[in-house]
């Protein structure tokens, strides 16, 4: 429980708000947010993690807003006050929809290498200033940018990474089969019965096509 | 093979140093209580992979408890787990770095189909890359349900025409 000597972060962000007129307000449910623009990332970060006692980078992901929206996409940060025991979220858009990118913050947390890599290889947002900024994930060569909104979850085909397997077995990157999936729990249902993702029509397959109805 | 009744078994009193039998049998015979396992633990099945070395299941009962981590000493590949793209080519490169005969297990569902992992980036089953002889349902399945694919391949290599493969050109 905060204390009256130790409020949570309220006067902090409050204090870097006032200090920063480029930092604005974002909505949010739960934490403190701001927007910021992306070129001062690294100077509101610092700032964060050195003057208003936010140390820890407890998260770093990003946001496809799909093809059509401006900023298309949208990176994350989630600071840690180990101090205050509290959070704030900050944002920034990546100013090109076409070739995304963002300063690299590695220099702050060394922490964040792994992050932005992941960043990169799921969204395609190119990190200026990581040390080495390779595919984390999906191997060297790959296509895609599978968490992009366009990128479908059965996946494209695509040749096996080893070209000496892929001749050898003849294997490739398929699109998985659906089946009607995937398969979540219908929400809201008391009947579990009627919840349970087998009670939705999955009785077609990629080889019998779905009846109409 | 072992049997009780004396009468069928080998009595050197009476028959010497001579053991007559087919090839086959022979060959069998040793193959398949000496199935040293390559374990290709990639997910959580390879936890009831490590239960089944362990003493309540005992894969030691079936002659496969030497657990190589070397594919070129071991004869059964137990593909314990979730086979993604990406690990698929090392999986085969190991597969083929195994002295012949291998065989391959497919030990649950993600290995045998590619399990509820309907996804980019997870191979629909292990048998696009490598030949599966033994697939186990289960997610994970139950160590004893390994066992049965153990004594499974046994029975699978026992009916092989080993010496035809091994002597024919």
């Amino acid at each position: 429980m905060p204390s009256e000597e130790n409020p949570r972060s309220e006067s902090a962000v409050t204090a870097f708000k006032a200090r920063f007129p480029q930092v604005a307000d974002r909505p949010s449910l739960d934490h403190p947010a701001v927007n910021v623009p992306a070129s001062d990332v690294p100077v509101l970060l610092k700032s964060l993690k050195e003057e208003s006692g936010f140390d820890m980078l407890a998260d770093l992901t990003a946001i496809d807003w799909a093809e059509g929206a401006s900023p298309r996409f949208t990176v994350v940060y989630h600071l840690y006050s180990t101090a205050r025991h509290d959070y704030i979220r900050v944002a920034a858009g990546c100013p090109d929809d076409s070739a995304p990118a963002m300063p690299s913050i590695t220099s702050l947390w060394p922490g964040a290498n792994w992050h932005e890599r992941e960043v990169f290889d799921m969204f395609g947002i190119r990190f200026e200033g990581h040390p080495d900024l390779r595919r984390i994930l999906m191997w060297e060569g790959y296509p895609y940018h599978p968490l992009r909104k366009e990128f479908p979850l059965a996946g494209i085909e695509t040749p096996l990474p080893d070209l000496e397997v892929a001749a050898e077995t003849g294997a490739g990157l398929e699109p998985a089969p659906m089946m009607g999936g995937p398969f979540v729990a219908s929400p809201g249902q008391i009947n579990m019965t009627e919840a349970e993702p087998r009670a939705k029509d999955e009785s077609w397959t990629e080889r019998h096509e779905k009846p109409n109805p | 093979m072992v049997s009780a009744d004396t009468d069928l078994t080998y009595n050197s009193k009476i028959e010497g140093d001579v053991i007559v039998s087919r090839a086959d049998a022979v060959i069998n015979w040793i193959r398949t209580n000496s199935m040293w396992p390559m374990p290709m633990g990639l997910a959580c099945c390879a936890i009831e992979l490590m239960a089944v070395a362990a003493s309540r299941f005992d894969i030691a009962r079936f002659g496969a408890e030497v657990m190589r981590f070397s594919p070129r000493q071991s004869d059964v590949m137990i593909v314990s787990g979730t086979v993604t793209y990406k690990m698929a080519t090392a999986v085969r490169r190991i597969y083929d770095q195994m002295a012949a005969p291998k065989w391959v297990i497919a030990m649950g569902a993600c290995a045998s189909t590619g399990g509820m992992y309907r996804s980019y980036a997870v191979l629909q089953g292990v048998d696009r890359i490598l030949p599966v002889d033994v697939y186990i349902s289960g997610c994970p399945p139950r160590p004893e349900a390994l066992l049965d694919a153990v004594i499974r391949l046994q029975e699978k290599v026992n009916r092989e025409p080993s010496a035809r493969r091994l002597f024919s050109t």
